[in-house]
């Protein structure tokens, strides 16, 4: 670590901004007015106020914030338990299953798909929020549990037996004790569980045709077309950045230790 | 903590969430599993195939052909964006304002929906207005996706573009909880800068080197989306990863027990080599847990 200004560090962050920036660009002009440079000419929001008045379109946003919603509510509540148990008991078993959790976490969507599809035409939830919600489960569970352990185990056990004496019931525990100590890890679990959830595209396309679908199958049904309108395209990618960027501020002293499954920072 | 007592609490502590990864984990293995032993013709009825669609995978050289591709890119995609991220968590700035803005701004690539990642691609590499077509043109050099080589820098780039932060991510949060004091006994003994970094850096960013190293590997190994964007798979199946043979096998050509058979033998891949790193783990999870302790 070195004290002098991080040039190199600063000029790779630039060199990374440049497509982004590039995007946003493009989100501001019009249709074939676009001339997709790096200088911006008569920029206007037209694109997005078109986007944000197309039920078409913005209920894409509202299709992926639901079902991600939903996903984060089960994953966080089913975590936090398991979590507790990891960082707490020691059990027979213990390693092998924090091994298939990682097994999960590495597991294909591609190979997931198909059974999937079956599973919830079965059920007859094809295009449901709470289909697109469950199937993420596989990768968010783990990931959540993996940072949630991490949390809990900074808090001292003494807490735990203290709370015992004390005449804590579970549930008055967890509630009153130790939700307030991990308030940030829950936010950091919360905001993983969100993004990788709504970053994803193979499941939450496939399981949705209509009603539940997301904002990535409304841009590749407009994007698979000749005539694309790319500045219409572009604008709808800004808009999918925008809710990590702005949560990720909230988080950014914890966003390695998110990206790492909990194991660092 | 010890006793069965505690062990039945822990399970009861552990079963919500082992009823949800049942259901989303193991129940669609098990249809696999199903599928790619039975033989179908439409409809519901199976019928069983016993190892003739394994024999069939196993034997296609497509299959072959597929995996190595998957495996070459994982592989490149490590060899770049391992020592690159390294290289840039080792010059970044301590703490600071500075650091922090670099390292949100680092984080935007992944916290963009992989589609328009692979949309933006798209356009980047766009003959006439793409910017990375425009810019190479602009130097005399003309991007050619019709071209093996460079459809597969193209998506090299794309993806160092969108995970090398990860890698810089990983490393300079263990960096940073190095003490001064190694530093400056370093200083007192005047080792060089690749002294300490082969001394005192390099050994403690082994775990999050193997923590990146596994996940940089596993995402690119299934990366789907992207190619399938910015490529479709081409030039010819040049760029035709596994996962992308995958889908097209179940879902458009619906060949369920073909596509049963490769999903297995992925899964199999994907789980030896995720047990050959969770020995390079594991082991120090515990290590690990208890120096946050000590220094939070």
């Amino acid at each position: 670590m070195n004290r002098r200004l991080a040039i190199f560090p600063l000029f790779y962050t630039l060199l990374v901004m440049i497509p982004v920036y590039w995007l946003i660009t493009i989100s501001l002009q019009a249709r074939g007015s676009a001339s997709e440079s790096l200088v911006l000419s008569n920029p206007s929001l037209d694109n997005f106020r078109y986007i944000l008045s197309e039920p078409d379109w913005y209920l894409g946003y509202v299709n992926a914030l639901i079902y991600v919603t939903i996903n984060v509510v089960i994953s966080v509540s089913v975590a936090l338990p398991a979590a507790y148990a990891f960082s707490r008991f020691r059990f027979p078993g213990n390693h092998l299953l924090f091994f298939a959790l990682l097994m999960l976490r590495m597991m294909v969507p591609a190979i997931l798909l198909v059974p999937f599809v079956q599973m919830f035409s079965t059920l007859n939830l094809i295009d449901t929020h709470i289909a697109v919600a469950v199937s993420h489960c596989f990768f968010t569970i783990p990931l959540a549990i993996w940072i949630l352990e991490g949390f809990i185990s900074e808090v001292p056990v003494e807490m735990d037996e203290s709370a015992a004496i004390d005449g804590y019931s579970v549930f008055g525990f967890f509630r009153k004790l130790l939700l307030p100590q991990i308030a940030t890890g829950i936010a950091v679990t919360a905001f993983f569980c969100f993004m990788f959830s709504w970053i994803e595209f193979l499941l939450s396309n496939a399981l949705t045709t209509i009603d539940a679908k997301p904002f990535g199958g409304i841009m590749t049904r407009v994007g698979s077309v000749m005539s694309a309108n790319v500045p219409l395209l572009a604008a709808a990618g800004v808009l999918g950045i925008v809710p990590g960027v702005i949560l990720a501020i909230g988080i950014r002293h914890h966003l390695a230790r998110g990206f790492s499954l909990g194991r660092v920072g | 903590m010890q006793s069965t007592h505690h062990n039945k609490t822990a399970w009861l502590y552990l079963l919500p969430a082992i009823v949800v990864l049942i259901a989303v984990g193991v129940v669609p293995i098990a249809f696999v599993i199903f599928y790619s032993l039975h033989d179908t013709f439409g409809g519901n009825v199976f019928i069983w195939a016993g190892g003739q669609w394994y024999a069939q995978v196993l034997s296609s050289a497509e299959f072959y052909q597929s995996v190595l591709r998957s495996l070459g890119f994982a592989l490149l995609v490590l060899s770049v964006q391992i020592p690159l991220g390294i290289f840039i968590a080792l010059r970044m700035p301590k703490s600071g304002l500075l650091t922090t803005i670099i390292i949100v701004l680092l984080s935007i690539p992944m916290l963009t929906p992989v589609i328009v990642v692979g949309y933006l691609w798209k356009a980047m590499v766009q003959p006439g207005t793409g910017l990375l077509y425009q810019s190479l043109y602009s130097v005399g050099i003309t991007l050619d996706m019709n071209s093996t080589l460079w459809t597969w820098s193209v998506l090299l780039l794309m993806d160092t573009w969108h995970w090398t932060g990860l890698v810089v991510l990983l490393c300079y949060a263990r960096l940073r909880a190095i003490p001064n004091a190694y530093y400056q006994a370093a200083a007192i003994d005047s080792a060089g800068a690749w002294a300490v970094f082969r001394y005192i850096q390099l050994p403690r960013l082994k775990l999050v080197l193997a923590i990146a190293v596994l996940l940089r590997f596993m995402d690119s190994f299934t990366l789907y989306t992207e190619p399938y964007v910015i490529s479709r798979g081409g030039p010819g199946v040049s760029t035709t990863f596994l996962s992308h043979e995958l889908v097209q096998t179940g879902l458009v050509q619906f060949d369920l027990g073909k596509a049963g058979a490769m999903a297995v033998i992925y899964f199999l891949i994907v789980i030896f080599i995720s047990a050959a790193f969770y020995r390079l783990v594991m082991p120090k999870r515990e290590v690990l847990a208890l120096q946050s302790k000590g220094i939070a």
